[in-house]
């Protein structure tokens, strides 16, 4: 019998394909309904399969690992509890547009819908949080599944998809080992042609004396990096980025203003309120970044998405172009003219001066802001950075500054607490060369820090930066600005010893308390390529500035020196 | 403003919760919604009727164009296009106003579809204005119950 008609089980099909596609590294977790497919895993010498302590940490890895590689990230679980705890990644992954391939066992198809042992209508659940989904009946449907769930997570807006597997299923067999017709329309998975009026575009651009380029996360998917420097460049552009579009211009770069919005830095939403221009790259106009009807409202809005559902969803805008943006951008660019700016661009290196980054270093204790700038020096900039929520993770969007793309790994739409320290493992996996370092809390690293337990397992340096306040930061500062000092349940008043943690994995640790420890701490944490945790005690009553209060406009921005003018620091 | 969408989808189970569950998460309100089979068994037309302004109707568009199984978003206008509703009421009669339902019913060129001693069971369809107003009129008889299709619609062809 030629091989083509050799019918093989289900489970053997997923592997093959998982190979086809050029998957060599699977993060899960194995369990009753996804066995057969494990079995097949078992014999696979192409396919390395991570084994995680918890399926949120192997879906967190699995960004972690897209994020920083740009290929997509596959994860695995079993049903029923198994396939649930993967909810918080792929909603994580559908805000950010993270591909995403998540693999679930179901049972089996005569057990569907009798709240059998382990089930759950994961397809139900995850309708709202995947860019599609499906269940699969039969094994001669998972040829045509595969190929479109990876499609459709790879092209277009990137984003999470969940194919569901039934045991039997998993077992059946079948001949059908290539789709023969895809059933979803190609501007799924196709890039969209140009639509626009690129001219009245360029010369609305050309005329302005006071643009900004706003980026978002979108230029990071499009690879359009290059293309945004040159564009910067040849216009005298200066350059604001949205949390998820740090890295996607250089970070060091003179017309760099660094990050926008409610804890962006000064200057960026000083710029923001007095251009005349503003070029929305790939961005979405979040919450944190705009205000609907107050957003760069003297400036005329132009916007480019691959996604037209963006456009004038929260912010209206007068020019559009729709596609995909590396591909506007090379026919944009030779529209755009030399023109010098430097005016604007003086009156921003005033700004940047007189309202710069700042904080109050005069004590003795560790300040998370000076500690980062030294770690960003130490590091030369070059290591691969994720962040757990809240203060720490704006510290670090302010302070360590990425001149590439595809090195800041942060969880910016959903604000996933438990984020950082599987991120990072992924990453590490992805890039074993690079230097990745996850900056957490004493909060965040709690809620997902099972997965120690696999940087061990796998030898894997990731070094782990704790900064520790006994506090939800970020919680205690709104309640200070926000609610009179009730601090409402946001004091931890029992962290483990960290440190001793980590040892109990044969991971070294080290905890630093004042400055003068600081020099010698980062040494220690960065030396050679085997995990580290590093513990800093921070001040409880530091803060993140500047700060727009949620739901207000640039205007209202809170900066450090106002916080000293008040006498509340 | 009412605005009637025609949308093509794949003919396939679970399709009918993505859009549903796209409005609903969205907070896009539904005035109706119909589905049928079209004449190819392998798509399925859904007809749904929101309620929005323009800048409303053209973001639910877009996002109805991102689902995988939607094939094709139609924006119909109310003007130009012809649509039908069907409605099933069962109205309670006496001796002495049946006669009077019955004209109303030809007035209407509404269907009996049954009766008994004491009701009418009475097929109608128009548009959703028709509907409404033949509902308004049988209202004063009592209506004992009621089942309403939603809407179709189709665009007029020149």
């Amino acid at each position: 019998m030629p091989k083509s008609e050799a019918k093989i089980t289900g489970a053997r099909l997923m592997v093959e394909l998982l190979e086809e596609y050029g998957v060599d590294i699977v993060f899960g977790y194995p369990g009753g309904a996804i066995l057969p497919f494990y079995d097949e895993l078992y014999k696979s010498t192409k396919i390395k399969h991570i084994l995680v302590r918890h399926e949120q940490g192997a879906i967190h890895m699995a960004e972690g690992y897209a994020r920083s590689t740009g290929k997509l990230g596959v994860c695995i679980a079993t049903s029923g509890p198994g396939a649930t705890n993967l909810v918080t990644g792929l909603t994580d992954a559908r805000l950010d547009s993270v591909p995403i391939l998540a693999i679930t066992g179901q049972v089996a198809t005569n057990a569907i819908g009798t709240d059998a042992f382990q089930e759950a209508d994961i397809y139900g659940i995850t309708i709202p949080i995947t860019k599609y989904n499906a269940l699969i009946k039969s094994a001669d449907d998972i040829a045509r599944h595969f190929e479109e769930a990876t499609l459709i997570a790879l092209g277009g807006r990137p984003g999470p998809v969940l194919l569901d597997f039934p045991k039997d299923v998993q077992t059946e067999l079948t001949n059908v080992r290539k789709s023969s017709k895809l059933k979803i329309n190609p501007r799924h998975y196709q890039k969209p042609p140009i639509s626009g009026d690129l001219d009245s575009f360029a010369a609305a651009l050309n005329k302005a004396k006071r643009p900004l380029l706003y980026v978002g996360g979108g230029a990071i998917n499009a690879h359009a990096s290059k293309e945004i420097r040159e564009l910067a460049e040849k216009g005298n552009i200066p350059v604001t980025t949205t949390l998820m579009g740090i890295g996607a211009f250089p970070g060091t770069h003179k017309l760099a203003v660094g990050m926008l919005g409610m804890h962006g830095t000064a200057y960026a939403n000083k710029a923001v309120l007095e251009c005349d221009y503003i070029l929305n790259l790939g961005a979405r106009f979040d919450d944190r970044v705009a205000k609907p009807g107050e957003f760069a409202e003297n400036a005329i809005r132009a916007h480019i998405d691959i996604d037209t559902a963006e456009f004038n969803k929260r912010v209206s805008v007068d020019h559009i172009l729709h596609g995909d943006l590396k591909e506007v951008l090379k026919v944009l660019i030779p529209k755009v003219e030399k023109v010098d700016r430097s005016p604007w661009l003086e009156y921003l290196d005033t700004i940047k001066k007189n309202h710069p980054l700042e904080f109050d270093d005069s004590s003795d204790s560790i300040k998370p802001q000076a500690f980062l700038q030294k770690l960003f020096e130490k590091s030369k900039g070059k290591a691969i950075v994720s962040t757990d929520v809240g203060q720490h993770q704006m510290w670090a969007a302010q302070y360590y500054l990425f001149d590439e793309a595809n090195k800041w790994l942060t969880s910016g739409g959903l604000g996933t607490m438990g984020y950082g320290l599987p991120a990072a493992i992924g990453a590490k996996f992805g890039n074993p060369n690079s230097t990745v370092i996850c900056v957490s809390g004493d909060g965040s690293i709690q809620m997902n820090i099972q997965e120690l337990a696999t940087i061990a397992m796998y030898k894997k340096g990731v070094k782990i930066l704790i900064f520790n306040n006994n506090f939800l930061g970020m919680v205690r500062q709104w309640q200070e600005l926000f609610y009179e000092e009730r601090f409402s349940e946001s004091e931890w008043n029992y962290n483990p010893d960290f440190v001793k943690l980590g040892e109990a994995y044969s991971i070294k640790g080290m905890r630093v308390a004042t400055k003068s420890e600081v020099e010698k701490a980062i040494d220690f944490f960065l030396e050679g390529d085997e995990a580290r945790i590093l513990e800093v005690m921070i001040p409880a009553e530091e803060k993140v500035f500047p700060m727009i209060p949620a739901g207000k406009s640039q205007k209202d921005m809170i900066e450090f020196s106002d916080t000293l003018r008040t006498g509340k620091k | 403003m009412k605005h009637i969408l025609k949308i093509l989808v794949n003919n396939h189970p679970g399709v009918m919760s993505h859009v549903s569950g796209l409005f609903t998460r969205r907070s896009y309100n539904i005035d109706s919604i119909a589905v049928g089979v079209t004449d190819n068994p392998e798509i399925s037309s859904m007809v749904i009727v929101v309620k929005g302004d323009d800048s409303v109707v053209e973001q639910v568009k877009r996002q109805l164009l991102k689902l995988p199984d939607v094939i094709d978003v139609e924006d119909l206008a109310y003007h130009d296009c012809i649509s039908r509703e069907l409605v099933l009421v069962v109205v309670q009669c006496s001796d002495s106003n049946r006669t009077e339902i019955i004209s109303i019913c030809e007035v209407f060129q509404a269907r009996i579809a049954d009766l008994t001693k004491t009701t009418f069971t009475i097929e109608f369809s128009g548009n959703t204005r028709q509907v409404n107003h033949f509902i308004e009129m049988m209202q004063k008889y009592g209506i004992e119950e009621i089942a309403r299709t939603g809407q179709i619609a189709l665009r007029y062809r020149s």
